[in-house]
């Protein structure tokens, strides 16, 4: 510790060089957490998928609909603890370009189901007295300024009603959650679509099941299946977390695409930082001699260099970091089409990680040219 | 003034002469530059294949026609009857007496992809014997178009490299759908060759959807029939549909995406172009410092000051242009026509496209390099032309 200070001197010596290194550094990292940051948001659900829950879907596709009197069968299923069904909805606000997910659901066994979701008891109570009732997220009811007790108006795009072509909903409540959950979602009850559709009544989107012990998922999914073989719905059961990583592999490889491009920002930064490293070694070379001349031995140079060139990489990186978990807290990134930003903790240690790993890469090969050094050479050169 | 510009020329041409002899510190800058201009090239060219598929698929003459209300062809619904008036309104082209318009069906099947092997929703369309004479640009090369009334069908050519099991001669099984494929259509390399063609009878059977359809494609006998028919349809009290050229019905359904990979295609470029501005300033910064005492010995010859400022941008900038220029060539072959598929949200379906380098691309790519070197070289080369000379010259 006691060598700090000549530390710091040296990285003070040429200001230029060492400021623009930082902002270098700075850059690619918060590059790394913007990109590390796109791709936990087209994959979200997967993280936050449960084990214990299951998805089952018509075997065809998920476009085709499930009678309503599976959900009795597959309650009574050996394993299930519990199971609801959700109906895609696809309603616009206002007008074509304000889409975020509709859709149609039985108010206490979802909120049952989907604890994850957050609503305070008197808005659940409402829900479940009022047939028009609808819960939105927290990030939606914010981008429209939406309040508890509000009439919205949504445009049946799949499902015209009766009349016309609006469905209005009543505002209960306002649910939440903890960062990585959806909150844009509007939940609006089942029964009443059923009700005022024109065509396809009595048939749901999809179930969500429950079981008590997720290492039987597979046995349950089969046993669950089976039941409806060769009916006219035949079904799909996989897990929560499959379901929603096929669904995330349905957009392309995103997360391949984001890590290369974090592979060559990266190479091409370890490429520049050690160019610097290397030059500000090279101009130091007679003092460095001077050094070793005053009795600092080899190892003593090689970890002061790699100190330095460490240090640097570690204030621009996580500097850079910092910035984009502050940007993601905020919501600065928010967007209507990739609802959830987050930027995980195991990116934001990997991050680290890789600061570290290029402070040290980048520093290794002047510092091991440093300690190699001979006085004589050292002092003679120039 | 003359005088001024050989003086100019001279010294930067000696700077860029004497790049070799500062290879490590060039060559990383050129390389910073050349790998921005890649990944530019790379995120934008899936943003311009995805569009250009969109944007081929459309033909100013054909009209589409949806239920009202629908924002596309999967959410859509038009009865049988409802698809009978369509064909009979004016400005619809007859072909030896007979409508060219076609009652169709769009749903989904569950395939995988070649790539991964996981699952995909692979369009599957419905379609009228009038189909290909609708969509007259459509050619079968391979094999023969489907018999109408059996379970023979036709996959697009782009289908069936992203989609295993969908080759000619296969079978395709779905729940109770068994499609034998009898041939492979090309348009282009527009979104419907991602699709599935089967007799609409059949899919209305399997996806129980009774006598309905989900859009009626039509040809005009002139694309300014437009209004016509458009006015003829949606006046009509006895159908709720939305009347849509071809053209602009998938331009709009292409602008989500669209707009998301320019969003994140700019903002990666922005940022990796700042680190690499920071990278060429800190390479020209070297190329000053150890060039000091040459810069201040021609400075003291009598070498004016714009030409020394000139050629260190110069030298900058000349950097900058190799490496946007190998960007730019490395990216084009890497990348174009590099064949994927991704999904359409307004349609819950795959599309399947190619990666496309325009040439506008390229010329933004290699003027963001251009521009990236003159930031880069500007405040070096201001740095050089203000070196007192005594000092520089006393300078190691």
């Amino acid at each position: 510790m006691k060598y700090f200070y000549l530390i710091w001197r040296n990285l003070l010596r040429r200001k230029t060089r060492t400021a623009f290194t930082l902002l270098m550094i700075f850059i690619a990292f918060v590059l790394y957490g913007f990109l590390m940051t796109v791709r936990t948001a087209f994959t979200g659900g997967v993280e936050m998928a449960s084990a214990e829950r299951l998805i089952m879907m018509h075997k065809v596709s998920l476009i085709q609909l499930l009678p309503i009197s599976y959900e009795q069968q597959i309650r009574t299923t050996p394993g299930v603890t519990a199971a609801t069904h959700s109906t895609w909805f696809g309603g616009t606000y206002q007008n074509l370009a304000n889409q975020f997910a509709v859709m149609a659901v039985d108010p206490a066994p979802f909120l049952g189901m989907f604890p994850e979701f957050r609503l305070p008891a008197a808005e659940k109570q409402a829900w479940l007295a009022d047939r028009q009732g609808a819960i939105v997220g927290r990030d939606i009811a914010t981008r429209y300024g939406w309040k508890v007790g509000d009439r919205v108006p949504i445009k049946g795009t799949i499902w015209p009603p009766k009349q016309g072509d609006t469905w209005f909903f009543n505002v209960s409540g306002i649910y939440d959650g903890d960062t990585g959950i959806d909150k844009t979602t509007f939940y609006f009850r089942y029964d009443f679509m059923d009700e005022n559709r024109r065509f396809a009544m009595g048939q749901v989107g999809w179930y969500t099941i429950r079981i008590a012990d997720p290492n039987r998922s597979a046995e349950i999914g089969s046993a669950l299946d089976a039941q409806f073989a060769n009916s006219s719905a035949e079904t799909k059961t996989s897990p929560e977390k499959a379901f929603m990583q096929g669904f995330a592999n349905q957009i392309g490889n995103i997360g391949f695409m984001m890590v290369s491009i974090v592979s060559v920002v990266l190479v091409l930064l370890l490429l520049n930082v050690g160019n610097q490293m290397g030059q500000s070694v090279r101009e130091r070379t007679s003092e460095i001699g001077v050094l070793k001349t005053l009795g600092f031995s080899n190892g003593l140079v090689l970890t002061l260099l790699l100190t330095e060139s460490l240090l640097i990489a570690v204030i621009g990186g996580v500097a850079g970091l910092g910035l984009v978990s502050l940007l993601v807290q905020s919501g600065g990134l928010n967007n209507a089409f990739l609802p959830v930003f987050v930027f995980g903790t195991r990116d934001l240690i990997v991050g680290i990680a890789l600061c570290v790993g290029l402070g040290l890469l980048a520093g290794i090969f002047p510092a091991t040219s440093a300690m190699r050094l001979r006085i004589t050479d050292a002092l003679r050169r120039n | 003034m003359l005088k001024w510009i050989t003086q100019t020329i001279a010294v930067t041409l000696l700077s860029i002469r004497t790049i070799p002899q500062r290879f490590s510190s060039s060559a990383v800058s050129m390389a910073g530059i050349a790998g921005v201009v890649i990944v530019f090239i790379a995120v934008l060219s899936i943003g311009e294949g995805f569009k250009a598929a969109m944007t081929d698929a459309g033909s100013p003459s054909r009209v589409i026609v949806l239920r009202a209300g629908a924002d596309s062809e999967m959410s859509s619904g038009i009865a049988g009857p409802e698809a009978d008036l369509i064909r009979q309104a004016p400005g619809v082209l007859l072909e030896s007496g007979r409508p060219v318009a076609s009652a169709e069906l769009f749903v989904i099947i569950d395939r995988n992809k070649r790539s991964t092997g996981t699952s995909a929703n692979v369009p599957l369309r419905g379609i009228e014997p009038t189909a290909l004479q609708v969509r007259n640009e459509v050619k079968i090369t391979e094999g023969r178009m489907l018999q109408f009334g059996t379970n023979e069908a036709i996959v697009g050519r782009t289908a069936v490299g992203q989609f295993s099991g969908m080759d000619l001669n296969a079978e395709i099984k779905s729940g109770q759908l068994t499609l034998k494929v009898v041939g492979i259509f090309e348009d282009k390399g527009s979104v419907a060759e991602s699709e599935l063609w089967a007799d609409a009878k059949l899919i209305q059977n399997v996806y129980r959807r009774g006598n309905s359809y989900q859009s009626v494609l039509v040809r005009l006998d002139s694309p300014a029939s437009f209004d016509a028919f458009k006015n003829a349809l949606t006046t009509n009290p006895q159908l709720n549909v939305q009347v849509r050229r071809e053209t602009d019905y998938y331009a709009a359904q292409s602008e989500t995406m669209s707009a998301l990979i320019k969003g994140i295609g700019y903002t990666i470029a922005f940022l990796m172009g700042l680190g690499a501005v920071f990278g060429a300033i800190l390479t020209m910064n070297t190329a000053v410092s150890a060039r000091t005492r040459e810069i201040a010995t021609l400075r003291a010859l009598g070498f004016n000051t714009p030409s020394v400022l000139v050629s260190v941008l110069g030298e900058s900038m000349a950097l900058a242009a190799i490496g946007g220029l190998a960007g730019g060539l490395l990216g084009f072959v890497a990348f174009n026509g590099y064949q994927t598929s991704t999904m359409n949200f307004q349609t819950f379906s795959q599309i399947a496209f190619a990666f496309r380098v325009t040439p506008s691309l390229l010329v933004q790519g290699l003027t963001y390099a251009l521009v990236m070197g003159f930031i880069g070289g500007v405040v070096p080369a201001i740095r050089a032309a203000r070196l007192p000379i005594s000092s520089a010259l006393r300078e190691l």
